[in-house]
């Protein structure tokens, strides 16, 4: 079937299989390989992306779902040279190691400070159940998280 | 000023923060262009004979190319005989040959859910999915067993050609009752360390091609050269055949070192076939594919005196190795080494048994061996504390190795290098208040509060860089446009090297950590090299940058002083700037680009191997405060206080990021997580919905205190980090666990403390 979707401001149509996943229609058709796949129950979260603004776990919407909608993911968070500042707490913060579940930490959280611009560190703890972390046992993650919220990144 | 111990926030992470990691399924090189996808065909059965596979249905499917069965290898040298001396474990992982042969592909007998059949080649990833249903297997189904105490019993062998499921024991005939006989006091106790999911976030994958007569392979591993070795014994390749890549790695935690069984039928499909192939496993299959960690049994015996003092300990393991001895018996012979921890005992005695069952392999999980051997020591130690009403604290400060002991031969045969146990301890108490939480966890004892505060202690020791002498290498180029380049043999998946590294260049040699560029996992480019495990990487892979970096130094100084026409001892280089000179006379400054143009190549370069003569032992003490709910069994942690000592820290924004994920895994195996099965060898956590992977929402922030105690075994001084978190904390939790319902009259719970658990063991204790 045909779906047209605009993943970071560009408009991208295809003709996909019935069953194709936003998170394979992401990697194997826009290219955009930062997405990654953690697991296939919807429980790892490193899929995470912004569907019209929210915070989907790709891995769960079919291509067809987000067709006539507005993807952003990680490579389309950045202002340019000029990181997000949820972006750049996480490296201030050394809130990633191996970065793979990283893009969808920081979807996540970008999507957290929306609602919830002034989160309690048990409001980001909460808020961030559906991710999953195996390397930074989250400390810094959620640091990253209070830090962004806080304005607390080098401009 | 030095670079080395101060915050210095990663290079890797712009590239990945912006533009994500190039792992395995990320890579879009051309030679992958339009790959066929490769999907495994798994046992469903723990135990089965495989009576016959019919893949005709899977064939006639659109999109299928090919499907590959153990038939189709043909192609392959014979695999190694059984060695019972080399798969005793002190010599290291080796899997164990002859009867015991774990194939590639199964054949005859499947021996765990999850164990792989056969291969199916397709187009499109979802055909494969669809073609992997169709091949039909036809399994006529064995007795399961289930567990390593029903693997003693003999009833149903997974090998009968080995005609036990135990093929090793080991030290076990040492066992002596005696020095029991003279204590006061003893205590045995059964403890189960259970089977847990090691979860990198990112699964396995794998990419092969085959052109030209060179096998290229890329893999998610921990060590790109132990990979290609692994790959020239099983396909019978010459090692200049195959080129072995590792991009970023999505985490390893032990699972990745090497090359699985499931990767090498990849990389041979691709030789087989012709075909470039790509194989991106799914976490369905990887939660029963990947190997798994602990699996251990212990039975312990610990005697003393009601003053305190521990005379004879025993630990009596039997390591669950799943249905392959993939490590022999590493795993075991490690705990058995490390059983007495900082601990000075007279007597120690430590053996084990291995067993197979029908279930996922055993392999190495962050620490291999040694969370096992604390864990069980520290429940020891406490259960002894506890029977002669002690302050379980105390016991451990009056029994550990003083500190003028070092370097310190232990009755298991290791020396420790360096170690202030009791300072630790006494920081760490320190650091969480635990005269306050002592008071406190009185006033909601004698208050009979639904919520019983807890709190838990553990010291250990542990060994890092436990194959010290293999060393690491890196070499060292400093070109004529004054930038420098490391190869180094050591391998990151998270660890930080890119970032580490680079500082050890500036520090040595004053070229800003901006100009210097690591590369690491290409056998092309590094044909030598051992990769990251055992916490080995800085102690040996950035000492042997350092080593290098002294040797172009040396080389430098050798060609400036030509330059500058001056004895080289009148030459010496400003670190802060980068410039040679003459001392004292700043005008003759020449840059490192000047310097190495002056070579005849062009570049300066130094090939390096460092080793070590031994292994280090860090240590450390942590201090978990837990609270559980006396009605429901439900446990919180609420605090986790530690001290880590590795030595000297060459970057604290690493070293804590290592001990803040180490910390969480620790606590996951003390609260949350296990791999289980039914009577039937199914396994019943399979996906990441029913595996309970620790989140964020259970876990408080840490508290880490700074403890820097150097070794005399590399010049750097440093031991490693990596596995500290998984050694302290998972005792220290499970402790505080079982501290918080202990005047209930319970004395052990098994991990992980579920509220199950809990909740049955306050009622069995009020109950007596």
């Amino acid at each position: 079937m045909k779906v047209d979707l605009t993943v970071n401001g560009k408009d991208i149509t295809a003709d996909v299989e019935d069953r194709t996943l936003l998170v394979h229609f992401l990697r194997d058709v826009a290219d955009l390989t930062a997405t990654n796949i953690g697991c296939d129950t919807t429980s790892c979260g490193a899929c995470t992306v912004l569907l019209d603004g929210e915070s989907v776990k790709s891995c769960t919407v079919l291509a067809a779902q987000a067709s006539g909608h507005e993807v952003v993911t990680l490579e389309g968070l950045a202002d340019g040279a000029e990181m997000h500042p949820v972006q750049k707490a996480f490296h201030e913060q050394h809130g990633l190691q191996c970065g793979f579940c990283t893009p969808g930490m920081v979807m996540a959280i970008v999507s957290l400070l929306k609602e919830n611009p002034h989160p309690t560190e048990e409001q980001v703890r909460t808020g961030l159940e559906g991710n999953l972390c195996r390397c930074t046992g989250y400390h810094n993650i959620v640091r990253a998280a209070l830090a962004a919220a806080a304005g607390e990144t080098n401009q | 000023m030095s670079i080395l111990g101060t915050r210095v926030i990663r290079t890797e992470d712009p590239r990945l923060l912006t533009e994500g990691g190039v792992y395995v399924d990320d890579l879009r090189a051309p030679e992958l262009t339009g790959a066929v996808r490769l999907t495994f065909v798994r046992s469903p059965v723990g135990h089965a004979r495989i009576v016959g596979i019919d893949t005709s249905e899977a064939m006639s499917e659109p999109g299928v190319i090919e499907v590959l069965t153990a038939s189709d290898m043909d192609d392959l040298p014979p695999p190694p005989p059984f060695d019972p001396e080399s798969a005793s474990g002190e010599r290291g992982p080796v899997s164990m040959g002859g009867p015991w042969l774990e194939p590639l592909l199964a054949v005859g007998t499947v021996r765990y859910v999850g164990e792989p059949v056969a291969v199916v080649l397709t187009d499109g990833r979802y055909q494969g999915e669809d073609a992997a249903d169709l091949v039909s297997v036809d399994y006529e189904q064995l007795p399961a067993v289930v567990g390593p105490l029903a693997a003693l019993r003999d009833e149903s062998l997974l090998f009968p050609a080995g005609g036990t499921n135990v093929p090793l024991e080991r030290l076990r005939d040492g066992f002596d009752d005696a020095p029991f006989a003279a204590c006061e006091v003893v205590i045995e106790q059964d403890i189960v360390n259970q089977r847990v999911a090691c979860v990198p976030l990112e699964s396995r994958g794998t990419a092969a091609m085959y052109t030209g007569g060179k096998l290229t392979v890329w893999h998610s591993s921990q060590n790109a050269q132990l990979c290609r070795l692994i790959l020239c014994g099983t396909l019978g390749m010459a090692p200049d055949q195959i080129r072995v890549v590792v991009p970023d790695v999505g985490g390893g935690f032990g699972a990745k070192i090497g090359i699985d069984r499931d990767a090498i039928v990849v990389a041979w499909a691709a030789r087989k076939t012709g075909r470039a192939l790509r194989w991106a496993e799914t976490r369905s299959e990887n939660l029963v594919g990947m190997t798994q960690g602990r699996s251990q049994h212990h039975r312990v015996k610990i005697g003393g005196d009601r003053d305190g003092h521990i005379r004879a300990y025993r630990l009596d393991v039997i390591q669950d190795t799943g249905a392959y001895a993939r490590t022999g018996g590493f795993l075991p012979n490690m705990t058995c080494g490390m059983a007495p921890g900082p601990y000075d005992f007279p007597v120690v005695q430590a053996g084990f048994r291995v067993a197979v069952t029908n279930a996922t392999p055993i392999h190495a999980y962050r620490g291999a061996g040694r969370p096992e051997a604390t864990a069980a020591v520290e429940r020891a130690v406490d259960l002894f504390a506890n029977a002669i009403g002690m302050d379980p604290a105390e016991v451990r400060r009056r029994n550990f190795i003083a500190p003028d002991k070092f370097p310190f031969p232990t009755k298991t045969g290791h020396v420790y290098d360096t170690g202030r146990y009791a300072d630790a301890l006494d920081k760490v108490l320190d650091a969480a208040g635990y005269a306050d939480l002592r008071k406190e966890q009185e006033r909601r004892r004698e208050s009979g509060d639904i919520k019983q505060l807890g709190i838990g202690v553990s010291a250990y020791v542990e060994i890092t860089a436990a194959d010290a002498v293999a060393g690491e290498t890196a070499k060292l180029e400093v070109s004529r446009d004054g930038t420098a380049t490391v190869y180094t043999g050591s391998s990151a998946h998270g660890q930080g090297h890119q970032t580490s590294w680079a500082m050890l260049v500036q520090e040595e040699l004053g070229i800003p950590m901006d100009q210097v560029t690591v590369i690491h996992g290409d056998t092309d480019q590094i044909p030598d090299g051992m990769g990251t495990y055992s916490s080995r990487s800085l102690q040996l892979g950035g000492s042997a940058v350092r080593k290098a970096a002294v040797e172009v130094k040396d080389e430098a100084r050798h060609q400036a002083a030509q330059m500058l026409e001056a004895a080289e001892a009148d030459v010496t280089l400003d670190v802060a700037t980068g410039r040679w000179q003459v001392r004292g006379d700043p005008d003759t400054a020449l840059t490192w680009a000047q310097v190495a143009g002056h070579t005849e190549t062009g570049t300066l370069m130094a090939d390096v191997r460092f080793a070590m003569d031994r292994p280090t032992y860090p240590f450390g003490a942590h201090v978990a405060v837990v609270e559980v709910d006396t009605e429901t069994g439900k446990v919180t942690l609420k605090r986790h206080v530690t001290v880590d000592d590795a030595g000297p820290v060459l970057n604290p924004v690493l070293v804590e990021g290592q001990r803040h994920g180490g910390i969480a895994q620790g606590a996951a195996q003390a609260l949350f997580e296990e791999v289980r099965y039914d009577a039937d060898a199914n396994p019943l956590t399979s996906t990441l919905a029913d595996y309970a992977a620790i989140t964020a929402t259970e876990l408080p922030s840490f508290e880490l205190v700074s403890s820097e105690t150097p070794t005399d075994l590399n010049p750097l001084g440093v031991k490693g980090v990596g596995e500290a978190g998984t050694v302290g904390a998972t005792p220290a939790v499970q402790n505080a666990v079982i501290d918080a319902v202990a005047h209930l009259g319970v004395r052990h719970i098994d991990m992980p403390t579920t509220p199950e658990r809990v909740w049955a063991a306050i009622q069995n204790g009020r109950g007596q």
